[in-house]
């Protein structure tokens, strides 16, 4: 196992796609030292911005395992097109953690900024504390959105989550921002807690379940039904009552919401359109 | 500078020079003679074929239009960007470089004249900008001019030396080099909601058709004598079955051509070969057309071919865009370009595995397969609208080599491939053809004098692609061809070698060629005509010319017209 301690709080923000498990693979510390990173315009190596420290386990490892401490709220792109392997990360991160990763498992125990997860095909990340907008979300202009993998996020999210998203599970148990789920093709977000509102706009597909309050749907979305359980991914289901709101209209979507019912009495009037 | 090109394969069509061993010797820009061999610069050619330096006929590559598409595709860019260095400029973008880059990129590939094919005459101010912005190849630009209100009104009323001045007017006012048609009188009509079906139908308004709007134009084109031909973009673009109606095109100026000489030029013609009355049953029109093309002499295309790849597709038929949009879903731009005519943006992913899109691949390289002079077809992709213009080597790799067209094809649809002609196509060019396609033949389609070949007093723009054609086998080892055409090994622009193997060595400017058309009675701007401005542009009249010194490098061509 790789354990890397920045030596320095950054005042430049750091590109690190090196940060990966693919890359670190069968490097010695000295190697790892070598990898060409960038801080602010400057390009650096590794070792300059790093202490590297390896930890030698008794079987070997099939997978390369990394961990970071630290305060990394200026590095970008950790874990950016990874594979396969684990990060594990103490502290906070920059922005686009994740991004375009295909397998492996990265887990932040911290805060995240936005862009986390962005356009991911496979893998996992778990975020143990809040991270910011963006969520999963395409660089701007893309349509091509999350198309894979699970993101759990204990903390709260901001605005557009699941942006565009075409396959895989988000899974936040704090609340959302705006337009979670807009435009999405497919897949399932799960919010337990509260959302601030335009969920789903322009979605065509998919799932978005809230657990919590929600103040109104966009009025393109028209009640369906009322569900006592909903099943998100796998053999997870959370209990109801639901209402099942279908949409984006406006885009011929067939997009499912479902709000909780108990906690969102001002929906109660949709009730009488059943 | 004096240089002396050494030892290498020529292949200049325009001359008669097929592959001979022969040199090269350049001064002072220009091809000569001979010069000093003791003091010119010698570059070695031998194993290497040496040819004009590339012509593009129709490339989308300034204007307001492709900018808007820039800014419609930030995701287009972040992948494909080039740093600055001592000599280059930074650039991003794959299907829509920014303006230095596509300049880079062309030179690159031993491109050295490009042209600019459709540029709304309100946008001319923002074209010439980008144009002077696009270093390393000389450039020109076609305003577009089918719907152009003005056009229409005096078409209608049968007033063409009426006409053929205010073109020459705007043509000089906004410094454009050939008379550019987008569907004719479609482009109007979707001011209206509506559209042209056929060349017979009567255009909203305006009580023309456009038929009557192509031969109108071409009487002009031929009054003002005008270097190139009308360029065309067809009515009904991009719908099955629409291969009647480029047909018709063509034939409407058929009795009126002179012999021998080209009439029309329809661009992008791979967008206009459809056969069949749907999607699902779209074949390829291509035979149709090349058989058209090969019993008459009047007619050239270009290919508009297909690369199966994430592209932006723009023009200025807003109608078209609009199907396109609907098919794709993507995001849009449509437009309507006041009294001249419309446009349109949409990104669009031509995939192997759909049929439509598998059969316009085919139907791109069996038109130029099947066409037999090489001097009636060009080599484009309508950049960027069937693929960018980066993709270039492929598609000589598929002109060249069965083989290489035949592991695409095993790629393709399934039932594209067995409803495509290609298979059935033995054809494969040589060096030569491929000289003519991308080079010889555009530059004589659009009467440039001094590009397009090697004889003595051209432009010193020279193209050097590192192949053997004596010791390999293009059909075989298409990638090598690939390869080679990919980078130049080298390029020279006006006597300079500006680029080698892919690197750029020095940053140079091109030039932007207008025409100058003289006309024995220009028009005199009334104050009616400055009214009609007010009412009908957003522009004053004041504002709306481009003068020459707006270009950065200026290269007028004088023409002067028969009336």
């Amino acid at each position: 196992m790789i354990t890397l301690y920045p030596l320095k709080q950054f005042r430049f923000p750091v590109t690190a796609e090196c940060i990966s498990p693919d890359i670190f693979q069968d490097k010695k510390c000295e190697e790892v030292e070598a990898l060409k990173i960038w801080e602010g315009n400057k390009k650096k190596r590794l070792g300059e911005l790093f202490k590297v420290e390896e930890t030698k386990t008794d079987q070997h490892q099939a997978e390369t395992t990394l961990a970071i401490s630290g305060d990394l709220s200026e590095v970008r792109r950790i874990g950016a097109y990874m594979t396969g392997g684990s990060i594990t990360i103490k502290g906070d991160v920059g922005t686009h953690l994740g991004e375009e990763m295909k397998g492996g498992k990265i887990t932040v125990h911290g805060n995240v900024a936005s862009w986390a997860g962005s356009m991911m095909k496979g893998g996992t990340i778990e975020i143990r504390g809040n991270t910011s907008d963006y969520l999963a979300a395409p660089y701007r202009g893309s349509n091509q959105g999350m198309r894979g993998g699970e993101i759990i996020v204990h903390g709260d999210v901001g605005n557009e989550t699941g942006a565009y998203m075409k396959k895989g599970l988000i899974k936040i148990y704090g609340n959302v921002g705006q337009f979670a789920g807009s435009r999405m093709h497919n897949g399932t977000i799960y919010v337990q807690k509260n959302c601030e509102g335009r969920v789903g706009a322009c979605m065509r597909n998919g799932k978005i379940i809230i657990g919590g309050f929600l103040e109104s749907v966009l009025p393109t979305f028209t009640i369906d039904s009322i569900r006592k359980r909903v099943k998100i991914g796998g053999d997870d289901a959370v209990e109801g009552p639901f209402y099942r709101f279908l949409g984006d209209l406006a885009e011929n979507g067939i997009g499912k919401l479902f709000v909780f019912k108990d906690k969102n009495p001002q929906l109660h009037h949709y009730e009488e359109f059943l | 500078m004096e240089f002396l090109i050494k030892n290498g394969f020529v292949y200049d069509p325009i001359n008669g020079v097929i592959g001979e061993k022969m040199d090269v010797a350049i001064k002072n820009g220009k091809i000569v003679e001979k010069v000093n061999e003791h003091t010119a610069k010698e570059v070695d050619a031998s194993g290497m074929v040496v040819m004009p330096g590339g012509v593009d006929i129709h490339t989308h590559i300034a204007g307001s239009e492709v900018n808007t598409g820039r800014l419609l595709r930030p995701e287009d860019h972040f992948r494909d960007f080039e740093r600055k260095t001592s000599i280059i400029r930074s650039g991003v973008g794959r299907s829509i470089p920014s303006t230095f880059t596509t300049g880079y990129r062309y030179a690159r590939m031993g491109y050295t004249t490009i042209m600019n094919p459709s540029m709304p005459p309100l946008e001319a101010k923002h074209t010439h900008e980008e144009l002077n912005d696009t270093p390393m190849v000389d450039k020109a630009t076609y305003p577009l001019l089918g719907d152009w209100w003005f056009v229409l009104e005096y078409l209608k009323d049968g007033k063409i030396e009426e006409c053929a001045k205010y073109v020459a007017w705007m043509i000089t006012a906004t410094k454009g080099y050939a008379i550019k048609i987008v569907n004719p009188g479609g482009s109007e009509a979707w001011g209206s909601g509506r559209n042209m079906s056929s060349i017979d139908d009567e255009v909203p308004y305006f009580g023309i058709t456009p038929r009557e709007i192509i031969r109108g134009l071409y009487k002009v084109n031929k009054i003002l004598n005008l270097p190139h031909t009308i360029h065309v973009h067809t009515n009904n673009l991009g719908k099955p079955g629409n291969y009647l109606t480029a047909l018709d095109t063509m034939k409407c100026v058929e009795d009126l051509a002179s012999e021998n000489r080209p009439a029309i030029h329809i661009t992008h013609c791979q967008f206009c070969a459809f056969k069949g009355s749907d999607w699902r049953s779209m074949v390829s029109g291509a035979d149709e057309i090349a058989k058209y093309v090969n019993n008459h002499s009047h007619v050239t295309l270009d290919m508009g071919q297909v690369i199966f790849t994430d592209t932006t597709t723009m023009t200025a038929d807003g109608p078209f865009q609009y199907t396109l949009y609907e098919l794709s879903r993507n995001k849009w731009v449509n437009h309507d370009v006041e009294t001249e005519t419309s446009s349109g943006i949409v990104p669009f992913r031509y995939r192997r595995k759909s049929y439509a899109n598998a059969i316009q691949w085919s139907i791109g390289l069996e038109l130029a397969l099947l066409v037999k002079d090489p001097w009636k077809i060009f080599m484009t992709t309508d950049h960027p609208n069937g693929g960018p213009f980066t993709s270039y080597p492929r598609i000589i790799a598929w002109f060249m080599s069965r083989k290489a067209r035949e592991a695409t094809i095993k790629k393709i649809n399934r039932r594209a491939r067995s409803r495509s002609l290609l298979p059935s196509i033995d054809r494969e060019l040589d060096f030569y053809e491929l000289a003519i396609m991308t080079r010889a033949g555009q530059a004589k389609a659009l009467a440039l004098r001094n590009k397009g070949h090697l004889g003595i007093g051209a432009d010193a723009d020279v193209a050097i692609y590192n192949i053997n054609p004596k010791t390999t086998d293009p059909s075989r080892n298409y990638k090598t061809v690939r390869k080679a055409f990919r980078n130049a090994a080298y390029t020279i622009k006006s006597g300079k070698i500006v680029a080698k193997n892919g690197e750029i060595l020095e940053h140079v400017e091109g030039a932007t060629m207008w025409l100058n058309v003289q006309v024995s009675e220009p028009i005199k701007i009334t104050e009616d005509i400055k009214r009609r401005f007010r009412e009908y542009w957003t522009v004053e009249y004041e504002n709306y010319p481009v003068t020459e010194n707006y270009l950065e490098v200026s290269h007028p061509i004088t023409v002067k017209a028969d009336v």
